[in-house]
């Protein structure tokens, strides 16, 4: 527990990024990415939901009872779940179209209920912060990742815009799930390659 | 017992303000949500049945209480006239509602179009209800007490193959909103007047 503010933060992009190396949270990682757009707007909420819900859960953690700590920790994320399930319907709404019930299954994701009771619930407010903030943007630069790649071999197009040019033939096995299966394979490892170096 | 009590005051206090902090959000977004789902759910829809209307059916609508429940109607204005109305139903299909748009040609007397607003059908199966136009034509020009069920149930309406559960809900869908129409014929029709181009 000796690791500074910085440490805390720079773990969740590479070290401990999921869904690479904190193998949680793969359901909504195989469902949602199939386009960029979608990928980027998960994890974004994800990472609004996991530094509120760790603020939140640390700033608590003295005054929550141990034996119900997990139905406190469900409560406040929950919250914080519908809070961006009804702005996004408001502001975004074509968004929260394509990713559904995805949204509400935040709730239940466990990459957020994980840094509750492992970190944020034994740690100061600060760390917690820099913690969820890590882990927010290390998921959704894997999303970015794995959505880029599936979008721009499975339907030819990054963003919406044509890629490859009209003669590429998209390669829709990329969009199913088998699919996300073999992309996020491949990237653990590259990944794997890189850190061995 | 002084545990209890504090596990119950936790809660208790925690869940009250999830629950207020939520219906105030709720206030807040309630129309501008009504607003997305009619821009993007029900305002393709209603686009495409009115097809070459002088106004904007979107926009000239008005709202009547049917069964103690507020329902929009949306008013097309052609070649002068106002002269159909829409409304949305939702029928149980095979995975859940089904929502359909159904146009009422008022002066004659018989429907206009149908399309198909929220569905979960199959898809491939059901879910190709939304883009069958031959499925959806049949409904045009049939009198409101015709016979809205698939040949199956001794109807005039030729089900999609494979997908009767589906084309039943249409049915029954398109049944409810004549019902509606006919039992507050004159309410309605009061309403519509008043919309002129």
């Amino acid at each position: 527990m000796a690791k500074t503010i910085g440490q805390e933060f720079v773990k969740g992009l590479w070290e401990e990024i999921p869904p690479f190396r904190l193998v949680l949270g793969l359901c909504p990682t195989l469902a949602v990415t199939k386009a960029v757009e979608n990928g980027v707007g998960m994890g974004l909420a994800t990472t609004f939901v996991l530094v509120c819900a760790n603020l939140l859960v640390s700033i608590l953690s003295g005054v929550i009872p141990s034996k119900i700590r997990i139905a406190c920790f469900i409560i406040i994320i929950a919250t914080f779940v519908t809070v961006v399930e009804l702005v996004m319907q408001a502001y975004t709404y074509q968004l929260f179209q394509e990713l559904g019930i995805f949204i509400p299954l935040i709730v239940v994701n466990c990459i957020v209920l994980g840094r509750s009771e492992a970190f944020a619930s034994k740690n100061g407010i600060v760390p917690s912060l820099a913690d969820g903030l890590g882990i927010g943007i290390g998921f959704t630069l894997s999303l970015t990742a794995i959505s880029a790649v599936r979008e721009s071999l499975g339907s030819g197009t990054l963003m919406g815009v044509e890629v490859f040019g009209p003669s590429y033939e998209p390669l829709s096995f990329m969009v199913e799930a088998p699919g996300a299966f073999i992309c996020l394979g491949l990237l653990l490892c590259l990944m794997n390659i890189a850190s061995k170096k | 017992m002084r545990e209890m009590v504090k596990m119950v005051i936790v809660l208790t206090v925690l869940s009250s303000l999830s629950g207020g902090l939520l219906a105030a959000l709720h206030n807040k977004t309630e129309d501008r949500i009504d607003n997305q789902v009619l821009k993007f759910v029900q305002g393709p829809a209603i686009e495409k049945i009115m097809e070459g209307a002088e106004n904007d059916p979107v926009a000239d609508r008005f709202s009547l209480d049917v069964d103690d429940e507020a329902r929009d109607f949306f008013v097309g204005i052609f070649d002068g006239e106002p002269s159909t109305v829409a409304l949305e139903t939702a029928a149980s299909g095979y995975g859940g509602d089904v929502g359909v748009i159904v146009a009422i040609d008022v002066e004659k007397g018989e429907i206009f179009g149908v399309e198909i607003t929220t569905h979960n059908e199959t898809p491939g199966i059901g879910a190709t209800v939304e883009t069958n136009e031959d499925f959806k034509n049949q409904f045009k020009g049939m009198e409101l007490d015709g016979d809205f069920a698939v040949k199956d149930d001794d109807g005039d309406i030729t089900a999609i193959a494979g997908a009767t559960v589906t084309s039943r809900a249409v049915c029954k869908a398109v049944r409810r909103a004549t019902d509606i129409y006919q039992e507050m014929r004159s309410q309605i029709n009061d309403q519509v007047k008043t919309f002129t181009g």
